[in-house]
């Protein structure tokens, strides 16, 4: 009896607690609410929102509402996300192999690199990008273009965009090359399985990849035009640029700054899975006869690959929630379109902070899930 | 095939090699360094294109004919193990270096020849490079944000109490030894939360009283990370605790608890802070908003840090538990005596990260309006008779945050060294 006893009352203990302290929160919340005569709803979601956003993925003006505005702000950071985890991705693994480097040189800028980077806040850092490196780029009746076609601005980049004529067929025959390469590795797996004959399946592939899609444009009536920005004169002056696709500042600070910062922490990454590999890994597989080739990608990269995805995952997640830093160099993301101007206007403080908080949180545990899926199935299965 | 091989370096005609190399890199390296710091290119004569390339070119092919393998010189081997190990590794290595060399005099002319410091306005800044002026007139509201001038010694002896104050734990013998968790732990955030409220903010002794809102600049950045740091650790370790306990309620709570925080970026929660969390409080209950950025900070750092915590207490072999277990001890015996020693001593290097990055988060607190050291750069940057000089700003608080998470770094690596226990 004593014994159970000293299992529930703590549990029962820390329950009322939790209890008494959200009953108690909600219960001023209500007291608040009725004192200034607001009530809880998300009624206001369908209303006009009556404000602009300077970029926007989708279509979207003052007459749209607010829902569609949090769609925006949604879409707006899941692109910097994107773009980021991109460029941190490509830096981080150059970085991180630069730094198992075995020329002195090499090794030294690449750690010079990381500790410079990861010891200076990541605010700070898209400050500078945004208010003082941009600010020194040349207005764009002065800027001379890189290789013709790209303008970098004081008011961002301006390059040529692409004009697709019947994209959905270029769609399909990217699917229907990637479908064959799939089948095309199998049927060499097999072949060298049951009859030892080896295929060279990088080369088709590549091959597969490149000859479908140039086939479309021959047969598949598909074109493809650039629309190449223009500088055209408002007035005396303001100049504008017309055509092609304009990348607002904010966004390049952003993806600059977050792509730095997170490629350093990538690379630590990167580096642990490599080292973390045995030489005896690496000297077995040798003496069995594999090519450097082979050792890397059916030895080396398989294991350091569980070793460097889950800790590479997690640096995603902190990137896409490093993004709503956004918010402090006015680019419109979710933080600052809804957390901020939505607020703003509707005074809606517990919904709107909730819906943003959710939002990210969604996101994080919806990754973190795949992860632990993803986890559970490359571990070692030890017998 | 003898013809092929001529270029081949051998070990017999190792001074041949080895000076006609040294004398293609010196070119090398010679073309860049004028056109570096004289501005002048002797390779003019040629193409633009070729003699953009010649300082590679010329390095490349020295370096091969002095990659002569055990050629008994110990230094010349020592180059080719470590930077000229083939041609990929040689070109790289010449590019960083002539990149290096291209960087010295831009660098060197912005930051000390052409800057400036003498002078009071920004009339005195003419040169072409940083004007350090403008740091050296706001370097009081950097530190001190807008607290009154006349009452800055306040914050400075603050200061300093607490640096002697943290020393104390050097002093004693090994008879109150261990007394120093409690100090550390009870006391010493006690003193520093009494010198803060009565020292900083004033309002008692005689001490005329000055508002959150003046406080500002890197000393605010210390008391938000310093607090936030004290709180942060005791509620991380409860909830690293409560995530292993076995009893399900409080497991799931911790769980729940640790989960959110660590799914929501701080500037939403800092949000919430200043705009949501007003609304839940009693009608006529005021809390200040430094005090409301702390408590934020700290429960989102905490859960950080009990996920560290936790790894470590996964780390510990099950017979550490058992062995506690059978000699009797309680749950709390067990995990204040043997369990969590062990356990903080294995994550110092993640318990260290995550206290970098809540310094580095300090800058997060604009949100609500107070302005530590990058919120101030942000507000003299836009100052009208200061406008321009953002860049020697941000470069000035990157050196300082730089410098400080640098150092924590260091420490924590020298702490990791120090109760290193090998099993």
């Amino acid at each position: 009896m004593n014994f159970k006893l000293n299992k529930i009352i703590p549990q029962l203990a820390t329950l009322l607690a939790v209890i008494l302290v959200f009953g108690f929160l909600t219960y001023n919340a209500q007291v608040n609410m009725d004192n200034r005569g607001i009530e809880f709803g998300f009624g206001f979601l369908t209303q006009e929102s009556s404000f602009d956003v300077q970029f926007s993925l989708i279509d979207y003006d003052g007459s749209h509402s607010y829902a569609r505005a949090y769609l925006v702000g949604l879409l707006n950071t899941l692109l910097v996300a994107f773009i980021g985890i991109i460029l941190s991705t490509i830096l981080g693994v150059i970085v991180g192999i630069a730094r198992l480097s075995p020329n002195y040189l090499i090794e030294r800028t690449a750690a010079w690199y990381v500790e410079f980077f990861r010891n200076i806040p990541l605010l700070l850092q898209i400050f500078f990008w945004y208010f003082a490196a941009l600010r020194a780029l040349p207005l764009p009746q002065d800027t001379e273009p890189m290789f013709g076609v790209f303008f970098l601005t004081i008011k961002g980049l301006f390059v040529p965009r692409f004009v697709w004529e019947n994209l959905d067929i270029f769609f399909y025959s990217i699917i229907a090359a990637i479908i064959s390469i799939v089948l095309i590795r199998n049927y060499a797996r097999k072949l060298q399985e049951n009859e030892g004959k080896q295929l060279p399946v990088f080369y088709i592939s590549i091959g597969l990849f490149i000859i479908l899609p140039l086939l479309t444009f021959l047969v598949g009536g598909v074109s493809l035009n650039f629309s190449i920005p223009e500088l055209e004169q408002m007035s005396n002056t303001s100049f504008k640029y017309k055509g092609g696709l304009g990348i607002p500042p904010e966004l390049i600070a952003l993806t600059l700054a977050l792509g730095l910062y997170t490629a350093t922490f990538i690379a630590e990454c990167v580096r642990a899975g490599i080292q973390g590999i045995s030489k005896g890994q690496k000297e077995a597989a040798a003496s069995i006869g594999l090519t450097p080739n082979q050792i890397l990608k059916l030895v080396i990269m398989p294991q350091a690959l569980r070793i460097i995805i889950p800790p590479t995952t997690n640096q995603y997640l902190n990137l896409t929630k490093n993004s709503s830093l956004a918010a402090a160099i006015a680019y419109p993301d979710l933080v600052l379109i809804f957390a901020g101007t939505a607020l703003m206007q509707t005074g809606r403080a517990i919904e709107i902070v909730s819906i943003t908080m959710l939002t990210y949180l969604s996101i994080s545990l919806s990754i973190s899930v795949l992860m632990n899926w993803y986890n559970k199935k490359i571990a070692i299965k030890e017998k | 095939m003898n013809k092929l091989n001529f270029l081949r370096p051998n070990i017999e005609n190792l001074n041949t090699y080895l000076y006609s190399g040294i004398f293609l890199i010196s070119i090398a390296i010679l073309d860049v360094s004028l056109s570096s710091f004289f501005n002048t290119n002797i390779t003019s004569f040629l193409p633009n294109f070729i003699s953009f390339l010649l300082p590679l070119i010329l390095g490349t092919v020295g370096l091969h004919i002095i990659r002569i393998e055990f050629s008994g010189i110990k230094n010349l081997d020592l180059l080719n193990k470590n930077i000229n190990t083939n041609t990929f590794n040689a070109v790289l290595s010449l590019l960083i270096i002539f990149a290096v060399i291209k960087s010295i005099p831009p660098f060197l002319s912005w930051f000390i020849i052409d800057a400036t410091i003498s002078g009071d306005t920004k009339e005195a800044c003419t040169g072409t490079g940083a004007c350090w002026t403008y740091i050296k007139i706001w370097l009081n509201r950097f530190i001190y944000g807008m607290y009154p001038n006349e009452l800055q010694w306040r914050i400075n002896l603050s200061f300093i109490a607490l640096i002697g104050l943290a020393f104390v734990g050097l002093i004693p013998s090994e008879k109150f030894k261990k007394f120093l968790t409690l100090y550390y732990v009870v006391i010493y955030p006690i003193i520093a939360f009494v010198l803060i409220y009565y020292l900083i903010s004033g309002g008692a002794f005689g001490l005329e009283w000055v508002e959150t809102g003046a406080w500002g600049g890197l000393s605010l950045t210390f008391i938000v990370s310093f607090f936030c740091l004290i709180f942060c650790f005791p509620v991380g370790m409860f909830l690293a605790l409560g995530r292993r306990s076995d009893l399900p309620t409080v497991r799931y709570i911790s769980v729940g608890f640790i989960e959110f925080w660590r799914g929501v970026p701080l500037i939403t929660v800092l949000f919430m802070s200043s705009v949501m969390f007003p609304m839940f409080l009693p009608e006529d209950f005021f809390m200040d908003k430094l005090v409301r950025v702390i408590i934020a900070i700290s429960l989102f750092e905490a859960a950080y840090v009990a996920e560290v915590i936790r790894g470590g207490l996964q780390a510990l072999p099950r017979g550490q538990y058992d062995a506690a277990k059978s000699l009797g001890m309680g749950y709390w015996k067990m995990h204040i005596f043997v369990i969590l020693p062990q356990a903080l001593k294995l994550v110092i290097p993640g318990i260290a990260n995550t206290f970098l990055a809540l310094v580095k988060d300090t800058p997060l607190i604009f949100v609500v309006g107070l302005l530590e050291i990058v919120g101030m750069l942000n507000l003299a940057k836009t100052n009208p008779k200061w406008l321009g000089y953002a860049m020697e700003g941000y470069v000035f608080a990157a050196i300082i945050f730089w410098i400080i998470c640098y150092a924590m770094s260091k420490y924590s690596y020298n702490l990791e060294i120090k109760y290193k226990t090998d099993r």
